[in-house]
C-alpha cells in the first residue's frame, strides 16, 4: 500500500522525501545508491588502468593523468564505494536486526550520509578543475605537499568532509547497538552482523580522528605555509605515512568485520543451521578489531623503523591470522553437516571462502618483514590487498545485497542473472589478480605508468587486462538484474529465506516504523526460535500502542552544503584572499542550520494506536 | 644449520631453473631468481612461508569440497532441518592451536633475517656508497673515494657494499629484486642497507616509492664485476681528467657546447650531486637516462625533447630549451663528445 501512495506522489515530493528523510531504510537506500554510483566511477578508473597496462609502454593515457587515475580509483572505492556501501547494508538492516524502530539519533544518521556524499563530489569536482590528486590514496608527503594545482587540496578538503560523516555514523550506530536492542536481545544474542557492524562502529570511532588529524596537518603545510611534514623545515614526512596507516589499517578491518557479519548469516541462512561456534565468532571479531590497531607498521618495512619495531610488528600482523582463521573454520563447520542451499547470496559467500584465504595466505606471507622487503609496493601487494578487498569485502556486499534485497525492496533480484554476475566476475578476479603475485615478485612495482619491453612482465599484464573485462561484465549485468527486478521482479514475502533473525519477521520492505510493536527475544536466532516451536513470528514484548516517530529535515542536507561551498573557499583562498568570503558563506550556512536545529524545538510525531491497528486489519 | 641451509639452496636452485625455463620473469630482475645476499634470505623466508600457507589453504579446501558435495541440499529434502550444533571446544582449541605453531614456524627465519639483514656489523672497513635518490635519477657517491656515478653502480662481487641513503625530493625506494630486497629513500634521514651480488651482471634496479609521473621510468642497474675489475674501474674513475680534449672535432664542438649549456646541471668528474646525473662515464652507460636504448639517435631526441621521454622530469627546466641554442646539429655533436665518455676499461659489458 506505500508502494501505491509512492506512485501517485511527483517525483519532486519524492525527490523532497529523500532529502529531508531521517528514516534509516532511506538513508540506507542513499547510500547504496551513491555508493553504488562511485563504484561504477571507480570501477571506470580501474578500466583505463588496465587498458594503459595491457601491452608494454603503451600511451593510453599520459603518465600525470595515470597518477590521477590510480590516486582516484583508490581513494574512490575505500572512501567513497566500500564504506557507503557498508554502511547502506548497516542502515538497512542493524536497526531490523535489534528490533528497533529506527536508530539513536535519525538526524545525525541523514547528516552523516550527506557529508560522505558532498565530501565526495567535492572530491571529484577536482577532475574539472585542473585535475584530480595524483599522489596515490595513501597522499605521502612530500610528494602530496608539493603536488602542483589543487587536486591534492580536493583531496584533503573532500576526505575531512567524507570522513566526519562516516565518524559520525558510526557514532550512531555505537549508540544505537547500545541502547535500542529490543527486550531480551542481550550482547551474546545479537546476530554477527549487528555484532560486526558494532565492531566496525568502535573502530571508526578510534581510527578515523588519526585521518582527521593527518589531513589537517597536510592541509596547513599545503594551504597555509606550515611545514609538518618537510624536512627542509624541520619537519618529517614519515609521521604521516604513521598517522596515514594508524587510520589506515583500521580501515581495512572496518571494512572486512561487515563483510565477515554477512557471510555468518548468509551461511547459517542457507544451511539451515546456527553458527558454528558462535562465541568463538565474537570473540574472534573482537580480537581482530582490537589487534588490527597494533600492525599498521607493517605497511611501512621498507621505511628505516629498524629490526626491532619491524620484528614487532611483524609478529603482532601474524597473530591476527589466528583470529581470522577461526573464523574460517568456524563458517566451514557451520556448513558442515547442514542442508546448504546454493543461491546466489550464498554463491558469494562460498565463493569468498578460497578467495580470502588465500588473501590471508598473502596476508601472512607480508607479515614477515624480511620477506616483505621483496614484497613491498609491488604488484604482489596490489594483487594481495584486492583478494582480501574484492574477494572479502565486495564479495560480501554482493552477498549482503542479494540476501537483504527482498527486505530492503519487496522484491527478490532475478537468480540467473545472479549466477552469472557471480561467475563472470569471480573468474574475472582471479585473472586479474592471481596473475600480479608473480608480477610483483617478478619485479614489477606498483604505480608503474609503463612496464618496459622484455622484462618478461607482458604476458601476466596482458592475462590481468582479460581479467578486469570480465569484471566489468559481471557489475553490468548486475546492474540489468537491479533495473529488471525493480521492473518486473518476484515479489517478496517478508521471509523469503526462512530466515533465523528479527528483520526477517516484518514485512518486505518494512513499514517506516519497522515494528508495529517490540518483540521478545528469546534467544540467538529469535525468529528461528520462534518458528522452531510453531509460532508464526515474534511474540510482542508490549501491548499495541502509540509509536513516536522522529520528523523529516533538510538541515543535515544544508549542512552538508555549507561545508562543500567552504571546502571551496578553503581551496582557492590560496591564491587570492578574496576566496575566503565562500568559507565565511559555507560557514554561516553550517553554524546557522545548527543554531536552527539547537533552538527550535522538534519533538517528532506520534502513530497512532488506531491507525496501526487499521494497518494491521488489511 | 649449515647443512640444512645448503639443502635449501640446492633445492632453491632446482625451483629456479624450473622457473627460468617456464619463463617466469626477466633473469637479473626477478626476485624469483635470486643471485644476491638480501634476495636469497627474503626468499628463503618467501619459500617458508608458502610452504605453510599452501598446507592451510590445503587443508581448507579438502573441508570446504568435502562438504559442499556431502552437505550440499538434495532434491526433496528443501525442508530437512539439520541438527543445531553450537560448536565443538576441542575442535575449536584445535583451530586455534595449530595456527598458532604454524605462525612460529614462520615468525622464527622471519625475525633473524630481519636482524639480520640490519645488521651494520663491519660496514667501517666494506666499500661505503651513499646513495641519492633525484625525481627520476639515482646518484651514487663512493665514500673516500673521490668517485661520482650516476644510474649506474659499479660493486665487485662477493662483497657486502654499505649503501646509505637519503633524498634529494620526494620519498623513493631503492630495489634491486635479484640482489636484495627495497628500502625506502627518506629526504629526512639515511636509511643504511646492504647489497651483496654472488655472480658478476648487470642488475636492474627500480624505484618502487611512487614518486612523481615518471616513477615507472627511475630505473638504475647495478654492475657487478670481479674484484680485479672494480680495482680497475676505482683507479681509473680516480684517474679522470675531466676536461680532457676529445679525438674528433665534432666531439671538440660538442664539449664546448655542453659546458655553455649543459654543466649548470651535469658535472663530469668527481663532483657531488647537481641538478642533474652526473655523465663522467656516460659512454659506458647501458641506457639513456635510466631506462632509453642507448643510440646516439635517442640521445639527440632526448637532448632536444627531454619532456617527451620522461614526463615530468627536471632537465625540462633547462633555459637552452627555450632559448633555441641548441639544435638539432648542435645535439648531435654533444651526443658526439657525451658517448665518448669512456674513462675505464671496465664497462657494463665486462659484467657479462
Ligand atoms: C636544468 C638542469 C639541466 C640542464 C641544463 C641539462 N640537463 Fe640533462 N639532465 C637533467 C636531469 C634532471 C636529468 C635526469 C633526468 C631523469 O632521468 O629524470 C638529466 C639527464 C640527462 C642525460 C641522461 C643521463 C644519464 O645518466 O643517462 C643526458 C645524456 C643529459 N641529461 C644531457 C644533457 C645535455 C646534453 C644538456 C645540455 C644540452 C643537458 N643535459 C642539460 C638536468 C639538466
Ligand atoms: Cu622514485
Amino acid at each position: 500500500m506505500s508502494n501505491s501512495i509512492a506512485q501517485n506522489r511527483s517525483f519532486g515530493a519524492a525527490m523532497w522525501d529523500y532529502l529531508t528523510t531521517v528514516d534509516h531504510k532511506k538513508i540506507g537506500i542513499m547510500y547504496l545508491v551513491a555508493g553504488g554510483f562511485f563504484f561504477l566511477l571507480g570501477g571506470l578508473e580501474a578500466m583505463a588502468i588496465r587498458w594503459q597496462l595491457i601491452k608494454p609502454e603503451n600511451d593510453f593515457v599520459s603518465a600525470g593523468f595515470y597518477n590521477e587515475l590510480i590516486t582516484m580509483h583508490g581513494t574512490t572505492m575505500i572512501f567513497l564505494a566500500a564504506m557507503p556501501l557498508i554502511f547502506a547494508l548497516m542502515n538497512a538492516v542493524v536497526p531490523l536486526q535489534i528490533g528497533a524502530r529506527d536508530v539513536a539519533f535519525p538526524f545525525l544518521n541523514s547528516l552523516g550520509f550527506w557529508l560522505f556524499l558532498f565530501g565526495g563530489i567535492l572530491l571529484n569536482c577536482s577532475w574539472f578543475l585542473g585535475g584530480a590528486p595524483d599522489a596515490g590514496w595513501t597522499a605521502y608527503a612530500p610528494l602530496s605537499t608539493i603536488s602542483p594545482g589543487e587536486g591534492v587540496d580536493f583531496y584533503v578538503l573532500g576526505l575531512q568532509i567524507s570522513g566526519a560523516g562516516t565518524l559520525i555514523g558510526g557514532i550512531n550506530f555505537l549508540v544505537t547497538i547500545v541502547n535500542m536492542r529490543a527486550p531480551g536481545m542481550t550482547y551474546m544474542r545479537m546476530p554477527l552482523f549487528t555484532w560486526t557492524a558494532f565492531i566496525t562502529s568502535t573502530l571508526i570511532l578510534f581510527a578515523f580522528p588519526a585521518l582527521t588529524v593527518g589531513l589537517f596537518l597536510m592541509m596547513f603545510d599545503r594551504l597555509f605555509g606550515s611545514g609538518f611534514f618537510d624536512a627542509s623545515m624541520g619537519g618529517n614526512s614519515v609521521i604521516w605515512e604513521h598517522l596515514f596507516w594508524i587510520f589506515g589499517h583500521p580501515e581495512v578491518y572496518i571494512l572486512i568485520l561487515p563483510a565477515f557479519g554477512v557471510f555468518s548469516d548468509v551461511f547459517s541462512t542457507f544451511s539451515k543451521k546456527r553458527l558454528f561456534g558462535y562465541t568463538a565468532m565474537v570473540f574472534a571479531t573482537v580480537l581482530i578489531g582490537f589487534l588490527g590497531f597494533m600492525v599498521w607498521a607493517h605497511h611501512m618495512f621498507t621505511v628505516g623503523l629498524g629490526p626491532a619495531a619491524n620484528s614487532i610488528f611483524a609478529v603482532a600482523t601474524m597473530a591476527i591470522a589466528v583470529p581470522t582463521g577461526i573464523k574460517i573454520f568456524n563458517w566451514l563447520f557451520t556448513l558442515w553437516g547442514g542442508n546448504i542451499k546454493i543461491n546466489s547470496a550464498m554463491l558469494w559467500a562460498l565463493g569468498f571462502i578460497p578467495s580470502f584465504t588465500l588473501g590471508g595466505m598473502t596476508g601472512v606471507m607480508l607479515a614477515a618483514a624480511s620477506a616483505d622487503y621483496q614484497y613491498h609496493d609491488s604488484y604482489f601487494v596490489v594483487a594481495h590487498f584486492h583478494y582480501v578487498i574484492v574477494g572479502g569485502v565486495v564479495f560480501g556486499i554482493f552477498s549482503g545485497l542479494h540476501y537483504w534485497w527482498p527486505k530492503m525492496f519487496g522484491r527478490i533480484l532475478d537468480e540467473t542473472l545472479g549466477k552469472i554476475t557471480f561467475w563472470t566476475f569471480f573468474v574475472g578476479f582471479h585473472l586479474t589478480f592471481f596473475i600480479q603475485h608473480f608480477l610483483g615478485l617478478m619485479g614489477m612495482p606498483r604505480r608503474y605508468w609503463v612496464y618496459l619491453e622484455d622484462q618478461g612482465l607482458d604476458f601476466g599484464n596482458l592475462i590481468s587486462t582479460i581479467g578486469a573485462f570480465f569484471m566489468a561484465i559481471g557489475a553490468i549485468v548486475f546492474l540489468y538484474n537491479v533495473v529488471i527486478t525493480s521492473i518486473k521482479g518476484e515479489k517478496a514475502g517478508a521471509d523469503p529465506w526462512d530466515g533465523r533473525t528479527l528483520e526477517w519477521s516484518i514485512p518486505s520492505p518494512p513499514p517506516h516504523y519497522n515494528f508495529t510493536q517490540t518483540p521478545l527475544v528469546r534467544g540467538l536466532d529469535p525468529l528461528w526460535i520462534e518458528k522452531s516451536e510453531g509460532r508464526k513470528g515474534m511474540t510482542p514484548a508490549e501491548p499495541l500502542s502509540d509509536i513516536h516517530m522522529p520528523n523529516g529535515s533538510i538541515l543535515p542536507f544544508v549542512m552538508s552544503l555549507g561545508l562543500f561551498i567552504a571546502g571551496f573557499g578553503f581551496i582557492y583562498q590560496k591564491y587570492d584572499l578574496a576566496w575566503l568570503s565562500l568559507v565565511f558563506i559555507g560557514m554561516g550556512i553550517l553554524l546557522g542550520s545548527m543554531l536552527i536545529r539547537s533552538l527550535k524545538d522538534d519533538l517528532g510525531y506520534h502513530i497512532h494506536k488506531e491507525d496501526l491497528e487499521k494497518e494491521a486489519r488489511k | 644449520m649449515k647443512g640444512w641451509m645448503g639443502k635449501i639452496r640446492t633445492l632453491s636452485l632446482f625451483g629456479f631453473m624450473a622457473i627460468i625455463l617456464s619463463g617466469c620473469g626477466r633473469e637479473n630482475l626477478t626476485a624469483l631468481v635470486p643471485k644476491g645476499y638480501g634476495a636469497e634470505e627474503s626468499f628463503k623466508v618467501i619459500l617458508i612461508s608458502i610452504a605453510v600457507m599452501t598446507l592451510v589453504f590445503i587443508v581448507v579446501m579438502t573441508i570446504y569440497t568435502y562438504v559442499l558435495i556431502r552437505y550440499r541440499q538434495k532434491k526433496g529434502q528443501e525442508n530437512m532441518i539439520p541438527k543445531q550444533t553450537e560448536g565443538n571446544k576441542a575442535l575449536e582449541v584445535v583451530w586455534t592451536v595449530i595456527p598458532i605453531l604454524l605462525l612460529i614456524i614462520i615468525a622464527v627465519p622471519t625475525l633473524t633475517t630481519t636482524y639480520d639483514l640490519a645488521s651494520t656489523e663491519g660496514k667501517e672497513d666494506a666499500i661505503n656508497v651513499n646513495v641519492t635518490g633525484n625525481q627520476y635519477w639515482w646518484h651514487f657517491e663512493y665514500q673516500g673515494e673521490e668517485i661520482q656515478t650516476s644510474q649506474d653502480m659499479y660493486i665487485p662481487v662477493g662483497e657486502k657494499i654499505y649503501l646509505t641513503m637519503r633524498s634529494g625530493d620526494v620519498i623513493h625506494s631503492f630495489w634491486v629484486p635479484s640482489i636484495s630486497g627495497k628500502m625506502d629513500v627518506n629526504p629526512e634521514n639515511d636509511n643504511v642497507m646492504y647489497i651483496e651480488a654472488y655472480e658478476e651482471g648487470v642488475y636492474y634496479g627500480k624505484c618502487a616509492e611512487l614518486c612523481g609521473e615518471s616513477h615507472s621510468l627511475m630505473d638504475f642497474k647495478i654492475v657487478a664485476v670481479s674484484q680485479e675489475e672494480y680495482d680497475q674501474w676505482v683507479t681509473d674513475m680516480q684517474n679522470v681528467d675531466p676536461e680532457a680534449t676529445p679525438e674528433s672535432t665534432t666531439a671538440q664542438e660538442g664539449q664546448e657546447l655542453f659546458a655553455n649549456s649543459c654543466l649548470s646541471c651535469h658535472a663530469i668528474g668527481s663532483s657531488p650531486v647537481a641538478v642533474g646525473p652526473n655523465l663522467t662515464n656516460f659512454g659506458e652507460r647501458s641506457k639513456i637516462a635510466g631506462v632509453l636504448p642507448y643510440e646516439k639517435e635517442e640521445l639527440v631526441e632526448w637532448i632536444l625533447d627531454p619532456e617527451s621521454k620522461k614526463p615530468g622530469n627536471k632537465m625540462s627546466n633547462a633555459p637552452y630549451l627555450n632559448d633555441g641554442s641548441i639544435g638539432e646539429e648542435e645535439a648531435d655533436k654533444i651526443a658526439d663528445y657525451l658517448m665518448q665518455l669512456k674513462p675505464s676499461e671496465i664497462t657494463t659489458k665486462s659484467a657479462e
